[in-house]
């Protein structure tokens, strides 16, 4: 397939990396400022090595990459709340232009889902977003291939940082404040962790599997969300004491999304450690399937993009 | 004819995570070593010890010690536990779900003591069905600060969750968080 890449942050550039490896081609590629456009395939390695050099990474407008003769748009610009643009705009476009849609960003499945799927429904293109939960780790997929109707709930830790920040308060008995300042020095939490642990970035990915569950209805808005932010070590340390620990757990179902800490038995599954990432996909019938790996970074999100073009068609 | 492969009954319980609490009430001869000979057959099994209340005061008719342990394994290996214990000999004499439907164990941060922890407890256990079994407070940088407490509350069967809510509608006229188990799903 012929891909268009919108973003060039370490997803985008991932796949640009990756793509001619799953048997694809790149046309595209553009961060907010400029793209590289080629009808016979990009050198993206090229592009990219302006990029970095601080040169601009192509010689089009970014809006040129939809009059490129792509397949597939890979849509990897950063998550937004609320509106969800530029991302849902783009989206928006290439819909229009009956082309399909891989999303890495998280904004228009979590925050603007049915109008999302009025747009797809309405395009011959159509609209795959396994990126955008649980990074490498195949979620939807996997939900997809039970079959939503049959999944009963999803539960789980899909944010990473603050997995890694749990898990070193009660390895070490430090409190959150050190153990963030050293995941910021790790290169774990970023310089403004807000939206990790306060619990946003995990409930956007279960508002997402809540979508996928009952088929739309949800948005941010509508999870019941706590951080990590005031789990003291003490309180670490008191669920030691009876064989349990704290982890940020997600919980979506049909009824609603919901984010916090919460009491988990320490050996049991979702306890995962360090950055780790997990899922407790709940079923009908077949009781509960986990599925554990990484959850963030860019050749890890990238597989799970082009894992979604190769879904295509 | 190739004989066939019977499946395997997976029973209801998840062997990873699926752990449940329950609490069985032994008599015990007052003999050196019975206490020790009692929990083997539970660790033995696989049962994690959560508490052991040894009513050494409460001595029966008979001259026995009335023992309460609670205590969490995987359903499906709960009955291993009772029958082993029955088979060391050890009187049993109630099991599992019978007395408290279930345990439940959160955890409270907050101005614990100044918000009159005692208070606290009261009003959580002041529901019907619910009390408070034990209390565990950690307040490692002194009573006027931030401090955490696990509270473990027997609850009646299948009230786990309005439980919870009467946790969480105490905890948030006194300004406290709560940190919830996971039911469901960890638990």
């Amino acid at each position: 397939m012929d891909l268009a890449i919108l973003g060039a942050g370490a997803v985008g550039r991932s796949v640009a990396d990756l793509a001619d490896d799953y048997g694809h081609r790149v046309v595209a590629l553009a961060d907010s400022t400029h793209a590289a456009v080629a009808e016979e395939g990009i050198e993206a390695d090229a592009a990219l090595g302006r990029k970095e050099a601080g040169d601009p990474l192509g010689s089009h407008e970014p809006e040129a990459v939809f009059d490129a003769p792509y397949d597939a748009l890979v849509e990897a610009t950063p998550t937004t709340l609320g509106d969800a643009e530029p991302g849902f705009s783009h989206v928006e476009r290439a819909l229009a232009d009956d082309r399909h849609v891989v999303l890495a960003n998280k904004g228009p499945v979590a925050e603007r889902y049915d109008e999302l799927r009025e747009l797809e429904a309405a395009s011959a293109g159509s609209v795959r977003f396994e990126a955008t939960v649980g990074g490498a780790i195949p979620v939807l997929s996997t939900i997809e291939d039970c079959t939503p109707e049959s999944v009963t709930a999803v539960r789980g830790v899909l944010n990473g940082t603050a997995n890694f920040i749990l898990t070193r308060m009660a390895a070490e008995g430090l409190d959150y404040d050190h153990v963030l300042a050293e995941a910021q020095d790790l290169g774990v939490a970023e310089a403004d962790p807000t939206f990790d642990v306060d619990g946003t970035d995990a409930a956007l990915k279960f508002v997402i599997l809540a979508n996928v569950l009952g088929g739309g209805g949800f948005s941010l808005a509508d999870a019941t969300v706590d951080g990590i932010q005031d789990v003291p070590g003490s309180a670490l340390e008191l669920a030691s004491e009876d064989g349990r620990t704290i982890r940020l757990i997600g919980e979506a179902t049909r009824e609603g999304v919901r984010v916090g800490p919460r009491l988990v038995p320490e050996n049991g599954a979702l306890a995962v450690t360090g950055t780790r990432n997990i899922v407790q996909i709940e079923t009908r019938e077949a009781g509960s399937l986990h599925n554990s790996g990484r959850g963030a970074g860019g050749p890890e999100t990238a597989t799970a993009v082009l894992a979604d073009v190769g879904r295509l068609d | 004819m190739a004989d066939s492969v019977p499946d395997e009954e997976p029973g209801d319980a998840e062997p990873d995570g699926g752990v449940r609490a329950y609490t069985v009430r032994l008599e015990l001869v007052d003999e050196p070593g019975e206490l020790l000979r009692t929990l083997e057959p539970i660790a033995d099994h696989g049962g994690n010890l959560l508490s052991i209340h040894h009513e050494r005061g409460n001595i029966t008719p008979r001259g026995h010690i009335p023992v309460e342990v609670d205590l969490e394994c995987p359903p499906e290996r709960f009955e291993e536990i009772v029958g082993a214990l029955r088979e060391a000999g050890i009187n049993v004499i109630q099991a599992g779900a019978d007395r408290y439907g279930e345990e439940v164990n959160v955890i409270l941060v907050g101005h614990l003591v100044e918000t009159d922890l005692s208070d606290t407890l009261s009003a959580i256990q002041g529901t019907d069905g619910l009390s408070v079994v034990d209390l565990s407070l950690a307040a490692p940088e002194g009573m006027d600060a931030v401090s955490s407490a696990r509270v473990r509350l027997a609850v009646d069967a299948g009230r786990a969750e309005s439980a919870l809510e009467t946790v969480r509608e105490v905890a948030e006229g006194k300004d406290l968080s709560v940190v919830e188990p996971l039911l469901g799903g960890g638990e």
